[in-house]
């Protein structure tokens, strides 16, 4: 089975900086890959390089994907930035509409059927009536899903996710992945996401990849990869690790019960 | 969570922002207002019917009796009307192009003079008058036509320096500055080294909307047309480019072609009219603004009714202009800020728009 995106030898140097050296990262069709890595580990900047927005060096490979412009790309792979712009005074219903952009080019008016589209995927992220409110006037919660529903409206294989759960209070980050991981299953969407919060990364997605000083060190299935040992490494954190039914719950332990020899 | 199924309701309730027919025939009635009444006020009223007949009148193919002496036809053909058309091609282009400007720059305060092409049409403009090349009257005066290519030269510089500090549109905007701040810089120093020209600069830099016969009018039509051609082309790209360039580009747009190329449409439009009508101010910012406060933010609409409402405006603000102390005219960027700055504040009061 050929993945739905395969990355080799990637290396991406910005400003000077050696970013990425040598990463090798593959998705199957449906798989949902979460990426951890400490902060400046180069996850932005992988999902970056994956979407074309930066020069690179090594291969990267889209399912389905020859043609080397932006908008055959931007049918192939959409995006959901960790903050993303709110353009003042736009409409949501003209937001998700530019998920169609990539389709009909930037030039045709939006057929029916794009109208279509993007009234299913805002009621299918109950948003459905906030077509005339203005994004800005959105809460946090709302806003996200605005965001992730031009993403949807995009009709992309390939979903890519950056922080999507950073602005929200627990029960929207478990709404917004619950959503993820349900349409991934309706229509076989491959999903990378970058996520902090690594026992919702262990909760959601099938493999866990590790980046760290931008190279991939460990990769697998969450309970593999996420050991007291790796986080320590990687992280720098001091953990213990819960084991649930569910996969492994990440819970940090303070320097007092680590002299009391509260370790694993 | 609801089922994509039992959704299709409500797609018949989406709907894009867009010129709608109302907005449209708003537009239309404002300039065919402004157009009458540039037409029928002045040191010699004219009825407004007559008028409008002996319009009809000079359409090929009609023959009417307007009812008008050949004085007062002339009044109307050979003096009104081709102010009120320099009125509205300056006003539009200028309107047009700021709300490219604000668009392309995701800049609320930008105006068609963001880089440079005030300062560079004032520098060509005050050089020209010194030099005693000519004197601004005629469209082949040295004077416009220094303006141009000042205003010309002042954006190139601006826009390769900009993407000379980098990919930003705040080093573009900043370059912008710094281009104006140094043409601004050689200016007064022109300025002073010829303080009897002082006058005669002053007038040209606070703009008039004055026609002897056609040619201004002429001139201006070919980079009106081209101007608002390419923005309103441009204007779906323009509501992606609200977006950032990231996501923008994320949605397979090249944002920084866009971004040259309808800069370079406004820009061109914004120095022709400078150089046959001098600096008038105020006219970018406002009416783009207004048409948003009053009707939506897509430049779907903003584009088309900037064209609308800016000729229109300019129109009246010259009405205004050679009226109010007639026989003496006042400079028009006098009047649209006048004019335009008290308007503005009433907009803003009892608009519930959220804008930028």
């Amino acid at each position: 089975m050929t993945p739905a995106v395969r990355v080799q030898h990637l290396d991406v140097t910005l400003d000077g900086t050696h970013v990425l050296r040598g990463v090798d990262l593959a998705a199957s069709t449906g798989e949902w890959v979460n990426i951890i890595g400490p902060n400046g580990a180069g996850k932005t900047t992988l999902l970056r390089a994956l979407l074309g927005l930066v020069a690179f060096d090594g291969e990267i490979a889209i399912e389905g994907l020859s043609d080397r412009r932006r908008s055959a790309r931007a049918r192939k792979v959409a995006y959901v930035p960790q903050t993303p712009v709110i353009p003042p005074g736009m409409r949501v219903a003209d937001y998700v509409l530019l998920g169609r952009i990539p389709h009909r080019g930037v030039f045709a008016a939006e057929t029916a059927n794009d109208r279509r589209i993007a009234a299913e995927v805002l009621a299918r992220l109950d948003l459905e009536g906030f077509g005339d409110r203005s994004v800005q006037s959105l809460s946090g919660g709302e806003r996200q899903r605005a965001v992730m529903a031009r993403a949807l409206a995009q009709q992309a294989d390939v979903l890519l996710l950056d922080e999507p759960t950073t602005a929200l209070d627990l029960g929207h980050q478990q709404d917004v992945l619950e959503l993820v991981d349900a349409l991934r299953r309706e229509r076989s969407l491959t999903v990378i996401a970058t996520l902090h919060d690594l026992t919702l990364a262990a909760r959601y997605g099938d493999r866990i990849a590790i980046l760290a000083r931008g190279r991939v060190a460990e990769t697998g299935p969450p309970a593999e990869v996420l050991t007291v040992q790796n986080i320590s490494e990687y992280f720098g954190a001091s953990v213990r690790i819960v084991d649930d039914p569910e996969g492994p719950v990440i819970v940090p332990t303070t320097a007092a019960s680590a002299q009391n020899g509260d370790q694993p | 969570m609801s089922d994509p199924q039992h959704s299709g309701g409500s797609s018949a309730v989406l709907q894009a922002s867009g010129l709608r027919p109302r907005s449209l025939m708003a537009g239309l009635a404002a300039a065919a207002v402004a157009v009458v009444a540039g037409l029928t006020i002045g040191p010699v009223d004219i009825a407004a019917h007559r008028v409008a007949l002996q319009l009809l009148d000079g359409l090929p193919g009609l023959t009417i009796d307007s009812g008008l002496s050949d004085a007062h036809a002339a009044i109307v053909e050979q003096i009104r009307l081709p102010r009120v058309v320099l009125g509205l091609l300056v006003g539009a282009t200028l309107s047009v192009s700021g709300a490219t400007y604000q668009g392309a720059f995701r800049n609320p305060l930008a105006d068609p003079y963001l880089l440079g092409i005030a300062a560079g049409a004032g520098l060509g403009a005050t050089i020209a008058i010194t030099s005693n090349l000519g004197d601004g009257a005629g469209v082949f005066d040295a004077v416009p036509l220094a303006a141009f290519a000042g205003a010309l030269i002042s954006v190139t510089v601006s826009y390769v320096a900009g993407h000379l500090g980098g990919r930003s549109t705040a080093s573009l905007i900043l370059a912008g500055i710094a281009v104006a701040s140094f043409l601004t810089a050689c200016q007064t120093y022109v300025l002073q080294a010829n303080s009897d020209a002082f006058r005669q600069i002053f007038a040209w830099i606070l703009g008039r909307i004055a026609t002897s016969g056609w040619s201004e009018p002429a001139l201006m039509l070919p980079y009106f047309v081209v101007t608002v051609a390419v923005v309103l082309r441009y204007r779906r790209a323009l509501d992606v480019l609200a977006v950032g360039d990231e996501e923008a580009a994320a949605l397979g747009l090249e944002p920084r072609r866009i971004r040259l190329v309808v800069v370079l449409a406004a820009s061109l439009g914004a120095a022709a009219a400078v150089s046959v009508s001098g600096l008038i101010g105020f006219v970018g910012i406002i009416v783009p603004h207004t048409v948003r406060l009053a009707f939506g933010s897509s430049n779907r609409l903003v584009l088309p009714l900037s064209v609308l409402f800016g000729g229109a405006f300019m129109v009246l603000a010259d009405l205004a202009a050679r009226t109010a102390l007639a026989p003496a005219e006042l400079p028009i960027g006098v009047v649209t800020a006048f004019l335009g700055a008290p308007f503005f504040v009433l907009v803003l009061r009892t608009s519930r728009r959220e804008i930028w």
